[in-house]
């Protein structure tokens, strides 16, 4: 039998529904993983006494006979969700002993279905970073790495402790977030599925706040079908975000037919760029026959504002940032600088967000503040939200002649080393977003599937774009494609 | 556009970050890189767009004003730096 920690969500429900195994075999199988495991700093608050007393309810629940999907499943949970009575620092210093009063709704939800939380998981400070290299906890780190090489990888960001977890079985799925990427970008450098479901289909509520109108909660998982299990049971509508959406949740496992006959898929044009990666580009073709011998049309289609999309969300991101950011002032929770004689409030506030933020978080607050500065509101922060409205409408147009899905590649590279990128300067890290970013702005639900080794031997990851509130169906054409693909690599344990 | 010192020095006090004097040249010339980067939003014809206030279609949903919450000062005050008698504790605001 399979480890039980590298159990799927589908696998291991059936496995305690037929009584083969308990929670609180599974919990301890990933407890133990975790143990072992601590090289890649994924978890960087555990939670086992939790882990076991959950595992408890959830074997009486299933006893019971009549347990939810999710009942007597380890998750590990990304640090920017707050959980009740546990460290949730959204990976900063200026959240250190943060122990959250409360639960986010994601994560209630969760807790509600029986799910039985490991610990809570590394990533960018405040979700900013596409390499997880941003954390106060140090790098997270990929347990994937180039073949013939010990050289450490990064798992992406800003869930990278997501990732990671995912990826090297230390929990059967993980808790994600995504303002430009963070969930799809991670997904595809570790080999694993990643959702970022339609804007307003999860509550926001208790979810360390990045950029409101971009965030977004969602699972990361080790096949489309727990992508699809795990995504119904974090949805719902919420009185407390007044975004969430209202509309029913549907079963979107049950929209896994793999069948996408008569099905139009489009490869937008505008995302075929100049020294593309020729693994990416063989696998993004790879990717439009395999679901053309399933089926489906294959259409070229233009998003012609693309390439604007990312100094479009560079600029609204800062900005809801510096607002959003404005919080951590050293007077309701977390870190407080210590003050000389004669100190005032404005040295308080001051020297506090400078030793509790770290430098990216500052640059994009700044960023932030100075794009919505007096004089400069209009020319940076409007016009950037009226291109992001043209961004939106470029989809909006596609889907209107009857487009279904889109196929892309999910990043432009494999992993990159941890490190390798530490003299560039910060836009070129930006690029990272380039595919992911676009979807975000416009509040569609993306979803990266893992689609091949490229000669390194790494993981890369294909995207695939769908209507708003589609979730289902764009479930079932990654069902689709990945059943074609045939993905089955995992990382050879190292660590 | 490029962020002079002065701007980096006004931008840092605007967002309550004290950012030393020494370190002010650099993080203007990482600011002005940034904001070159933006100024390709310039290209964008956006003559008749309205700015987007929300990417789904919606009307933001009203309540009814009444009190659903409160009476939870301990838990309000539980992870404060400095509380004292039921109170957050600053640094002297008035002289």
């Amino acid at each position: 039998m399979t480890a039980l920690n590298s159990l799927t969500i589908s696998a291991a429900r059936d496995a305690l529904r037929a009584g083969d195994v308990t929670a609180a075999d599974l919990t301890s199988a990933c407890l133990s993983a975790i143990e072992d495991a601590g090289v890649l700093n994924a978890f960087v608050h555990k939670t086992p006494e939790l882990a076991m007393e959950q595992a408890k309810s959830a074997d009486a629940r299933l006893a019971k006979g009549d347990a939810p999907d999710m009942c007597g499943i380890p998750l590990g949970i990304k640090d920017l969700f707050c959980t009740k009575g546990v460290e949730s620092q959204a990976a900063s210093r200026i959240l250190e002993g943060f122990k959250p009063e409360y639960e986010s709704t994601v994560s209630q939800n969760l807790l509600d279905q029986g799910t039985i939380m490991l610990g809570k998981l590394n990533m960018d400070e405040f979700a900013m970073g596409s390499s997880n290299e941003t954390s106060v906890y140090g790098d997270a780190i990929n347990p994937w790495r180039r073949e013939g090489s010990d050289a450490a990888l990064t798992p992406g960001g800003s869930s990278g402790g997501s990732a990671s977890a995912v990826a090297a079985d230390l929990c059967l799925a993980a808790t994600g977030t995504d303002t430009g990427g963070s969930i799809r970008q991670p997904a595809a450098f570790t080999g694993i599925v990643g959702l970022k479901p339609t804007y307003g289909r999860c509550s926001r509520w208790g979810v360390v706040a990045f950029a409101s109108s971009l965030d977004q909660a969602g699972p990361m998982t080790k096949s489309v079908r727990d992508a699809a299990i795990m995504m119904r049971a974090m949805a719902s509508h919420d009185p407390k975000d007044s975004t969430s959406s209202e509309l029913p949740v549907p079963d979107f496992e049950a929209a896994l037919t793999g069948d996408i006959r008569g099905k139009k898929i489009g490869i937008p044009k505008e995302y075929r760029m100049d020294g593309m990666d020729d693994g990416i580009e063989k696998l993004w073709a790879d990717g439009a026959d395999m679901l053309r011998d399933a089926g489906a049309e294959i259409v070229d289609i233009s998003l012609p504002h693309t390439k604007y999309a990312l100094p479009a969300y560079y600029v609204i991101a800062p900005a809801e940032a510096s607002s959003n950011l404005a919080r951590y002032d050293g007077v309701r929770f977390g870190h407080r600088a210590k003050l000389a004689a004669g100190d005032g409030i404005t040295e308080m506030y001051e020297k506090t967000r400078a030793e509790g933020f770290g430098p990216e978080v500052q640059r994009r607050v700044m960023i932030g503040t100075y794009v919505l500065s007096a004089g400069f509101y209009d020319a940076y922060y409007n016009r950037a939200r009226r291109v992001r409205a043209l961004i939106k409408k470029d989809f909006d147009d596609v889907f209107a002649t009857g487009v279904d899905a889109i196929l892309t590649p999910a990043t432009p590279s494999s992993a990159f080393g941890l490190g390798e990128m530490k003299d560039v300067d910060p836009v070129q890290m930006f690029l990272n977003d380039v595919f992911t970013v676009t979807v975000n702005l416009a509040g569609l639900p993306g979803i990266s599937v893992p689609a091949g080794l490229d000669k390194q031997g790494l993981p890369m990851g294909l995207q695939m774009i769908g209507r708003p509130w589609e979730e289902g169906a764009l479930l079932n054409h990654a069902y689709a494609l990945e059943k074609s693909i045939g993905f089955v690599s995992k990382p050879a344990k190292w660590w | 556009m490029s962020i002079d010192i002065d701007t980096a020095r006004r931008v840092a006090k605007l967002a309550r970050i004290a950012v030393p004097e020494d370190n002010l040249p650099g993080l203007a010339s990482e600011l002005s890189n940034i904001i070159g980067f933006m100024e390709q939003l310039n290209e964008v014809d956006v003559e008749g767009v309205e700015p987007m206030t929300s990417v789904t279609p919606q009307a933001l949903k009203r309540r009814d004003d009444v009190v659903t919450d409160g009476g939870q000062q301990e838990a309000v005050l539980a992870n404060a730096p400095d509380a004292r008698e039921g109170f957050f504790a600053v640094p002297k605001v008035v002289e």
